[in-house]
């Protein structure tokens, strides 16, 4: 809209046409040098997660060798967890099933669907969500309300009958 | 589509102006004269906007309380990825602002644009310029290291010492007692939230009286027609913004802003230093001692700034052309020749920090966990040049030797002892040569390779040489017979984890030579170490983590 323009500029635009498009070009190309040098250390800083630090891998939860097949417990441990530039020592909870062939498996505590604390429901044998009324099998399968993946558990081992915990993997990453 | 994009820009323009407003913005008029000179103020500009924009960055990550300040910054420096880029921006930053404010000044005064009418668009420059150094000295403090802790006690000392509103300086930065929590958040609360909008609204004025008055024109300009801003004014201040961001830029990659140990109020050996420049102000309080104090502190400062407010009112002769303001030029001259001069004695004036408190924090420092043992090792793995055939942490490039940190891990002490006199008879083929030191030394070496885990292998890298070589005078002296450290040694003696908060190293010094002076009834024999010896054990003592 040149019209718009004062007449000084008019005969500036006219007289330096090149020069003016020459200051347009860096004016633009150092101003997206600026832009692009100040946006990858900002994406990389936001989005990027910190490289984490070594976490110590197993924590003792306990004896498992009164455990019966079929009566899953809640066994509680201590775990650490790193949280921003704190190391938290934190009592955690895990649901512990001992398996007919004697494999023992480690629920989460916490329901699949939003994160209440569930129990088992020893007429039922079920395990049972009070907040939306989502149903887990012992195996940690969806019987029943609006859960959208099994119940997520812990990385387990046994030694000398005690069972040791590991980082909790989320079942829909581990195998749907 | 151009006419699509037309029609939008101007439906928007009806409604908000905000097309009209830029265009206004962009295409002011500006003298003849106008050029390289006047990119000052749009580069400090910029720079503050990059001050704005790094704070709040590094405010996503970092806690403003003493102690989680200090652990959060070493998380942005360590682990946060481009923490470090961000924090090499907000800092040199500052630097960079000093400087280019300063330059904004200089410039001003010497083509006298401050006279009439725009007197008020300097004084509120001044008072930016005042901002500018708050900033500064607030900013200090909030890192909480050594170095921020002790920086902060002499700045508020000084501030204390002003007559009669002293004492009320010092209770408005809670600094009456000892620098604490309180203290700390006055100084964040200053920093974060009463300095940001202020400065923005005396730029706002600052750049509204520019505008209202025009750029400051020179003699002649009045006959010759005006220019544009836009572009060539504004391609001028790019190229000078892009200058200073690219500098800016590199500075923040490149070097390293050194994060001290946390601080310590008990730390009696730490020599504070201010900010590069506030120096020139604690030399001025070498100059004046004793009752004359209040002359460095106060009434030079006062005199200062008050010289600058009333430059425009004092000045009122008629504008000339740059080339003779040589009265100006003076006075710039003069004064910058005054504050190099204090500062350069400054920096020569200050005695070297001393090793143990020079150690960046911000870097790995496992080996602070190391046992003296391990330590001494390290110091033999490097006098044995062990690194010539071996790699330790596996990321470089491959050597004639295995990478140390998998095989160390697969072998015991004896094993160890043994291949280091005879690598053949443990390692048929090898080969290494046999390493040359006594049974000590190689129990050492052993004990520093068997301390290599995947977390800490670059220990042999990262532990700094005095600490390696004060760990073998300690290891040579056997003073692990009576004391304790990080867990190993005897109880005859004290143990020596947390001697910095304890003692100082020149007490310690002393101490090694002439124990029943400074204990009187200890029996710990003297010692008689060399020059550098006793350095290095003293420093590395007082690296010692508390426990």
């Amino acid at each position: 809209m040149p019209e718009q323009m004062p007449a000084v500029h008019e005969t500036f635009a006219a007289e330096n046409m090149p020069r003016r498009a020459f200051h347009l070009a860096v004016i633009y190309a150092l101003g997206a040098l600026i832009g692009i040098a100040l946006a990858i250390p900002t994406i990389l800083y936001l989005l990027v997660p910190p490289r984490s630090r070594k976490q110590s891998g197993w924590v003792d939860a306990g004896d498992i060798s009164q455990l019966t097949p079929g009566t899953p417990v809640e066994m509680s441990f201590q775990q650490s967890r790193v949280d921003g530039w704190r190391v938290l020592t934190e009592k955690r909870t895990a649901w512990v099933v001992k398996g007919a062939d004697s494999k023992i498996v480690a629920f989460g505590p916490q329901c699949t669907h939003l994160g209440c604390a569930y129990h088992w429901d020893e007429g039922s044998k079920e395990f049972a969500c009070p907040c939306h009324a989502s149903f887990f099998s012992i195996h940690g399968q969806v019987l029943a309300g609006p859960a959208p993946r099994p119940l997520d558990r812990y990385v387990t081992r046994v030694q000398d009958n005690r069972l040791q915990i590991g980082p909790l993997k989320n079942s829909a990453e581990s195998n749907g | 589509m151009k006419k699509r994009i037309d029609e939008f820009i101007e439906a928007l323009d009806h409604r908000t102006g905000l097309h009209t407003g830029l265009r206004k913005f962009l295409y002011e008029e500006i003298p003849q004269s106008s050029g390289w000179h006047q990119i000052f103020g749009s580069v400090a500009l910029f720079l503050i906007m990059i001050q704005f924009f790094t704070g709040i960055m590094l405010a996503f990550n970092y806690a403003p309380t003493p102690g989680e300040a200090y652990n959060s910054l070493r998380y942005i420096l360590t682990e946060v990825t481009a923490g470090r880029v961000m924090r090499g921006l907000h800092h040199w930053g500052a630097s960079m602002i000093i400087v280019i404010v300063v330059l904004h000044m200089v410039q001003v005064f010497i083509w006298g644009a401050y006279k009439k009418p725009r007197e008020g668009t300097w004084v509120v420059g001044v008072i930016l310029l005042l901002l500018t150094f708050a900033y500064g000295l607030t900013g200090y403090l909030l890192p909480w290291d050594n170095r921020a802790y002790w920086g902060t006690v002499v700045a508020t000392q000084i501030g204390a010492t002003v007559p009669f509103a002293g004492p009320y300086v010092s209770r408005l930065l809670a600094s009456t007692g000892d620098i604490g929590v309180v203290t700390f958040a006055r100084f964040y609360g200053l920093h974060v939230l009463l300095l940001p909008p202020a400065t923005m609204l005396l730029i706002g004025l600052h750049v509204f009286l520019v505008r209202r008055h025009g750029v400051a024109p020179a003699p002649g300009d009045e006959v010759k027609p005006k220019k544009s801003f836009y572009p060539e004014q504004v391609f001028k201040d790019t190229v000078a913004v892009f200058v200073a961001f690219a500098i800016l830029f590199t500075l923040a990659i490149m070097v390293r802003v050194p994060l001290e140990r946390l601080a310590d109020p008990t730390d009696t050996s730490y020599i504070p230093r201010p900010e590069w420049y506030f120096l020139f102000l604690f030399q001025m309080l070498k100059v004046f001692e004793g009752p004359l104090e209040v002359v460095g502190t106060v009434i030079l400062p006062t005199v200062a700034i008050l010289a600058l407010v009333v430059t425009p009112f004092v000045d009122r002769s008629k504008v000339v052309k740059v080339r003779q303001r040589l009265l100006a030029m003076g006075i710039v001259v003069l004064v910058g020749l005054g504050w190099g001069g204090m500062t350069l004695a400054a920096i020569k004036g200050t005695p070297p920090q001393t090793a143990a408190s020079s150690i960046d924090f911000s870097g790995p420092t496992q080996w602070m966990q190391l046992k003296p043992a391990e330590l001494s090792g390290i110091h033999y793995y490097r006098e044995e040049n062990c690194t010539a055939c071996h790699n330790v942490t596996g990321t470089e490039t491959a050597k004639a030797g295995p990478n140390l940190l998998n095989t160390a891990r697969r072998h015991d002490q004896a094993w160890m002892l043994l291949h280091f006199k005879s690598p053949q008879a443990t390692s048929p083929g090898s080969a290494m040569q046999p390493v040359n030191l006594t049974g000590p030394q190689l129990n050492d070496l052993a004990a520093a390779m068997l301390s290599l885990t995947p977390d800490n292998g670059d220990v042999i890298t990262t532990t700094p040489a005095f600490v390696a070589d004060g760990a073998a005078v300690y290891q040579k002296n056997f003073c692990f017979a009576c004391h304790m450290v990080n867990g190993v040694g005897g109880k005859t003696g004290p143990a020596l984890n947390g001697l910095s908060g304890r003692r100082t190293e020149a007490w310690t010094a002393e101490h090694f030579a002439n124990p029943q002076k400074m204990s009187p009834g200890t029996s710990m024999p003297p010692y008689k170490l060399s020059q550098i010896d006793m350095q290095n054990i003293v420093s590395y003592l007082f690296t010692l983590p508390d426990k």
